[in-house]
C-alpha cells in the first residue's frame, strides 16, 4: 500500500502528461502481481466495494485526538482525509514492533470486498496503525472514492500497454473482456503469454476522428479521392450487436469515448438485430425531418427515460460506418469498400430507426463549398439545419483509431465555433451570485514539447438555467483548488468539460496569455460527451485570425 | 523576581532588563544576543553582539564586516555574566552555530529556545535539552499535522526521481543557510557522490560549512553551464528562483523543495511544487511536544508560529502557558530567500 500511495502522490503534483506515464508505469515494471493489477484497478475505476463514509473517519479520529487540536488542523488543512492521515497518533515504537507489516494494496481491496459494515471501522484503524503519512492519505481517499488525482483511464490504460511497447489501443480492445488483478494482462505485456482473448459479445472500437479542414489544405487534396457526406449535429455513437451465450443477441450504445450509455436509449436497442457495430449519429427525428440539437439535447438532459419522453423525442440512428459485420471485422478495407457493405447493412435491416447518411455528390471542392453553404438545395432538404458541416472520407481509408492526419476532414459550416475546455468558474452578481456562472476556458497547445491548455477568453451567458445548474454542479464536484473566489475545475486531456464556444470574430491581444482575444465569446453548447483532449488547438484559433485579418483586408 | 522581569516581550524584541540585553531584536539595540544565523532573528546595526563564533561568521557573510559595532563570541557552554543574570549559550540543532539562550537569575532559568529542532542533522551540534523553569519555544509547526518523518526517506524519494527522468534536471529549492547543506550531506548520506550544482547565492554559505569541516563532496556551480549537460543532474536553489524565469536554464526541470511545509498538499499545490520533500530545520510538532515536557518547566511561553494549537496542548498537559505576542519572526522558508551576497551577480 505505502509504494501505491507513493505513486498516488507523486502523480497529485505533477502535471505532465508524459511524465505521468513514466511514474505509472514504472510503478507496473516494480511491483508484483496481483498489487499492480489492483493499482490499474483503481486507476481506472474498475474497483468495486461499498465506500466509506466521512462521518465514519471523523469518529475515528474523534476517538483519538483532542477536539480543538483537529478543529485546529482540519481548518488549517481543508481536507478531511488528509487531515486524519496527518494527524492520526503513531503506535509507540514498542508497540509498532510487534505490529505486522503494513497492508498491501492487495490486502486492502480483497478485505475491503469481503468485509461487513460493522467490521469497517475498527479494520481501518488497523490499517492506519500501520500506514505511515502518505499511506493513511491513500487509504483513506480510496476507501472514502475520492481519489482525484488527475489521472484518467485511458492514460492508467496507456501506462500498461507501455509495459509491453503496446499501444494503449491494443489494451482498450481487449478491456471489456478483463477483470483485476490483470494477471492475464500482465502476463501478455511482459511477453509470458499470449494476448488475452476479449470475449465481450459487443465490444467497442476506437474511434476514428476527422481534422478541421483549412482553406490552404484544398490545394494538396484531390476531390476525386475523397467521398463527402454531411456532418450531422447529433452525438457521435458505436451501436454494436453482437451473439452472446446460447445465441442470444447482446446490443449495446457506446459514447465516441467507449462510455456504455444503452440504458439512456432503450428505444434504439432493439432495431440492432443483425450482428455489427455501426458508427453513426444519434439524432431526434419527428415525422421524418431531423430535429435541431437543441431538442435531442432536451432528451439528454432527462436522467430518467420514461416512455413519455421516448415517444416525445423518438431517437434515431443516421449511419456513416460499418466497423463489423457478423464476426467479420472491416476496419482495414477501404472506406468506399465498407461503404458498400453499410448500404447493404443498412438495407438489410429495413428499420425506420436507423438510416443511411447520404452523400453528397460533387466534382469539384468548388461545388461542394457550394454545398456546403446551402445544404438545402444540396439534398439534405427540410434537415439542413440539423447540418453542421460536410465531412470528407477518403475513399481508400482504411477506419484507424484516433485522428489520423489525411484520411478524414470536417468542414464546419460556421467557422466562429471551437471547442474549448473550462478551466475555471468565478461565481456570477447579482441573481446568479449564488451560481458559478463565469466560466474561463481553453485551448491546447504545445508548451515545451508538452500538450496544456492555454487560456482563451471568458463566456458568461449563452446557457440555459438549467445548462447553468448543470454547470454550476459540475464545477462544485470538479473543482481542484480555490484561489479566492475563483475555482479550478479539472482539466486534464480525460477529466473535464468541452464547452462549445461561439463567437464574433478574433482579435491580436497581447493582454492574452494566447495571444488572441474573441469578440462577444458565448456558450453556444455543453459537450458532455466530447473529452477534453479532443476539444480545439490554439492553432486553429490562429489559422481562423490569419484568415479573418486576410478577409478584412479583401473586402 | 518574576520570570516576565527577567525577560519581556517588548516592540524591540525579548528584552532581559536586568542583563541590559535582547534576544533577537528586530530593530537595532545596544546589546544583542543572537540566536542564529537567519535574517529574521540575526539583523545588522546593533552595538554589541554575542552570538556563537558561526553565527557572527554567517552574519558577517551576509552583512558584510561593519554588521555590528563589537561583537563577541561565546561557545557551547560557556557562561557569560551580564548585569544581574547569567547567560548560557547550548546548542539547538536547528543549524550550523545556532544555539538557545539560557538566563539565569538567582533560582529562576528561562531558556529562549529560537528556532530548533531535536532531531538528527549532520551538518549541526545535536540539540541539548536544557533543564529550565520558564521554557520559550517556538511553534512554526505548531499543528499536529506537521509530522515531518524522516529526512532520509525524503532524499531517497528525490533519488529514486533522479533515476527515473534521467534526461530531465532536479532542482531543489532549499533555503540558503542550513537546509541547502543539510539536504546535500543527505543526499551523500544516501550514496549518490555525482556532482552537486548550486544557484549562486548558496556558494558563500556552502564554502563556509565547508570550511567549518563539514563534508559535502564535490559542488559545482551552475552559472555557465550547458542547458543540456544538466539533465540527470541535482541543483539546488533558494525557494524563490525555482518558481521564476531562472530555471528555463534547465532541461525541463523537476520542481523540489525541502520544506515542513511540504507535508500539507495544499501548501505545496500553492508554490507549483512537483516533487515536495518533507525535510524541516524546525521541530514537528511531536518534536515540540517532546521537547516541552522534557525540560520540565512548568511554564511555556510560545513565540511566532501556530501558537494556538501549542498552548491548547500545554494546557492540557497541566502546564501553564500563554503565547508571546512578537512580531518580526517568520519562518525562512515561507519567506523569499535573502538578496545574494554582495559581488555576485543578482538572480543568479
Ligand atoms: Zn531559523
Amino acid at each position: 500500500m505505502n509504494r501505491f500511495a507513493e505513486l498516488l502522490d507523486r502523480l497529485a503534483y505533477e502535471p505532465g502528461r508524459n511524465n505521468k506515464l513514466r511514474l505509472i508505469t514504472a510503478y507496473f515494471r516494480e511491483t508484483p502481481d496481483p498489487d499492480r493489477g489492483y493499482a490499474l484497478a483503481a486507476l481506472t475505476g474498475a474497483l468495486s466495494f461499498k465506500h466509506a463514509k466521512a462521518g465514519l473517519i471523523r469518529d475515528l479520529i474523534a476517538a483519538r485526538t483532542d477536539p480543538t487540536l483537529f478543529a485546529l488542523s482540519y481548518d488549517y488543512v481543508g481536507d478531511l482525509s488528509e487531515t486524519v492521515a496527518l494527524m492520526w497518533p503513531s503506535a509507540p515504537m514498542r508497540e509498532r514492533h510487534n505490529n505486522p507489516p503494513p497492508p498491501t494494496l492487495t490486502d486492502v481491496v480483497t478485505t475491503l470486498r469481503m468485509l461487513g459494515k460493522t467490521e469497517l471501522p475498527a479494520q481501518l484503524a488497523r490499517w492506519l496503525d500501520q500506514l505511515d503519512e502518505t499511506g493513511r492519505w491513500a487509504l483513506l481517499k480510496l476507501v472514502t472514492g475520492a481519489m482525484r488525482i488527475g489521472v484518467s483511464a485511458r492514460l492508467a490504460k496507456t501506462a500498461a500497454a507501455a509495459l509491453g511497447d503496446k499501444d494503449a489501443h491494443d489494451v482498450e480492445l481487449i478491456w471489456p473482456g478483463l477483470a483485476p488483478p490483470y494477471l492475464d494482462l500482465f502476463a501478455w505485456l511482459e511477453g509470458r503469454a499470449e494476448k488475452p482473448v476479449n470475449r465481450d459479445p459487443a465490444p467497442f472500437r476506437p474511434v476514428m476522428l476527422a481534422h478541421a479542414i483549412e482553406d490552404a489544405d484544398f490545394a494538396t487534396l484531390n476531390a476525386t479521392d475523397f467521398a463527402a457526406e454531411w456532418k450531422w449535429d447529433g452525438i457521435r455513437v458505436q451501436a454494436v450487436s453482437g451473439r452472446g451465450e446460447h445465441d442470444s443477441v447482446v446490443t449495446r450504445l457506446y459514447s465516441r469515448t467507449g462510455e456504455d450509455v444503452t440504458k439512456s436509449f432503450p428505444d434504439l436497442m432493439p432495431s440492432l438485430r443483425f450482428p455489427g457495430a455501426i458508427d453513426g449519429e444519434l439524432l431526434v427525428v419527428r415525422d421524418g425531418r431531423v430535429q435541431s440539437f437543441n431538442v435531442l439535447q432536451q432528451r439528454l438532459n432527462r436522467k430518467a427515460v420514461t416512455p413519455k419522453l421516448m415517444k416525445e423525442f423518438p431517437i434515431h440512428l443516421r449511419a456513416y460506418d460499418l466497423l463489423s459485420d457478423g464476426d467479420n471485422d472491416l476496419r482495414e478495407l477501404p472506406f468506399k469498400e465498407r461503404r458498400e457493405r453499410l448500404k447493404a447493412f443498412i438495407a438489410a435491416l429495413d428499420d425506420p430507426r436507423i438510416d443511411l447518411s447520404p452523400e453528397v455528390p460533387f466534382a469539384s471542392w468548388g461545388e461542394l463549398k457550394a454545398a456546403r453553404a446551402d445544404p438545402a438545395s444540396a439534398g439534405a432538404g427540410a434537415d439542413a439545419e440539423a447540418v453542421e458541416g460536410v465531412m470528407l472520407k477518403r475513399r481508400d481509408s482504411p477506419y484507424l483509431p484516433g485522428r489520423p492526419q489525411g484520411p478524414w476532414w470536417k468542414w464546419k459550416r460556421d467557422p466562429h465555433i471551437i471547442d474549448a475546455v473550462l478551466m475555471y468558474a468565478q461565481r456570477g452578481h447579482g441573481k446568479r451570485s449564488s451560481y458559478y456562472s463565469d466560466y474561463t476556458f481553453g485551448v491546447w497547445t504545445a508548451i515545451n514539447g508538452e500538450e496544456q491548455l492555454v487560456p482563451v477568453g471568458k463566456a458568461y451567458f449563452g446557457f440555459t438555467d438549467e445548462e447553468l445548474l448543470q454547470i454550476d454542479r459540475f464545477v462544485r464536484r470538479n473543482t481542484t483548488e480555490t484561489f479566492g473566489p475563483v475555482r479550478h475545475v479539472v482539466h486534464e486531456p480525460d477529466q473535464g468539460l468541452v464547452l462549445e464556444i461561439a463567437f464574433e470574430g478574433l482579435q491580436r491581444s497581447a493582454r492574452h496569455k494566447s495571444g488572441v482575444a474573441m469578440r462577444f465569446p458565448r456558450i453556444s453548447r455543453l459537450r458532455w460527451d466530447k473529452p477534453p483532449r479532443e476539444a480545439d488547438r490554439l492553432e486553429t484559433l490562429e489559422r481562423m485570425l490569419k484568415s479573418e485579418t486576410a478577409s478584412i483586408a479583401d473586402s | 523576581m518574576r520570570p516576565h522581569d527577567i525577560l519581556m516581550p517588548v516592540a524591540a524584541g525579548l528584552c532581559c532588563k536586568p542583563g541590559g540585553f535582547y534576544i533577537d531584536p528586530v530593530r537595532a539595540v545596544d546589546r544583542a544576543i543572537i540566536t542564529h544565523g537567519h535574517s529574521d532573528h540575526a539583523r545588522p546595526g546593533h552595538g554589541a553582539v554575542l552570538a556563537t563564533q558561526e553565527t557572527l561568521d554567517l552574519m558577517r557573510l551576509r552583512y558584510g564586516d561593519n554588521f555590528a559595532g563589537t561583537t563577541q563570541a561565546v561557545a557551547y557552554g560557556e557562561t557569560v555574566r551580564l548585569g544581574d543574570v547569567a547567560v548560557t549559550f547550548h546548542p539547538a540543532g536547528h543549524v550550523l552555530g545556532s544555539a538557545q539562550i539560557a538566563v539565569t537569575h538567582g533560582s529562576t532559568r528561562i531558556v529562549a529556545s529560537g528556532d530548533y529542532k531535536d532531531v538528527r542533522d549532520p551538518t549541526c551540534a545535536p540539540f541539548e535539552v536544557v533543564p529550565c523553569d520558564v521554557f520559550i519555544t517556538e511553534a512554526t509547526f505548531g499543528l499536529p499535522v506537521f509530522r515531518h518523518g524522516d529526512a532520509a526517506a525524503e532524499v531517497k524519494k528525490l533519488l529514486a526521481s533522479v533515476a527515473l527522468f534521467p534526461e530531465r534536471a532536479h532542482l531543489v529549492g532549499a533555503y540558503s543557510l542550513g537546509k541547502a547543506q543539510r539536504v546535500i550531506a543527505l543526499i551523500r548520506e544516501a550514496g549518490y557522490d555525482a556532482p552537486i550544482y548550486l544557484h549562486g547565492a548558496m556558494d558563500k554559505i556552502t564554502s563556509y560549512y565547508q570550511s567549518r569541516g563539514i563534508a559535502l563532496g564535490e559542488l559545482r556551480p551552475v552559472k555557465g553551464m550547458k542547458k543540456a549537460d544538466l539533465a540527470g543532474t541535482v541543483t539546488l536553489a533558494p525557494p524563490s528562483a525555482t518558481s521564476d524565469l531562472w530555471t528555463r536554464r534547465f532541461p525541463d526541470p523537476v520542481t523540489a523543495f525541502a520544506s515542513g511545509w511540504m507535508r500539507v498538499r495544499a501548501r505545496a499545490r500553492q508554490r507549483g511544487v512537483e516533487l515536495p520533500l518533507v525535510i524541516s530545520d524546525h521541530a514537528d510538532w511531536d518534536g515540540l511536544t517532546r521537547t516541552i515536557a522534557t525540560t520540565g518547566a512548568g511554564e511555556i511561553w510560545v513565540t511566532h508560529g501556530q501558537e494556538d494549537a501549542l498552548v491548547h496542548w500545554c494546557g492540557t498537559q497541566g502546564l501553564t502557558a500563554r503565547p508571546l505576542a512578537l512580531v518580526g519572526y517568520g519562518d525562512e522558508d515561507g519567506e523569499e530567500d535573502a538578496p545574494a551576497p554582495s559581488g555576485e551577480e543578482a538572480g543568479a
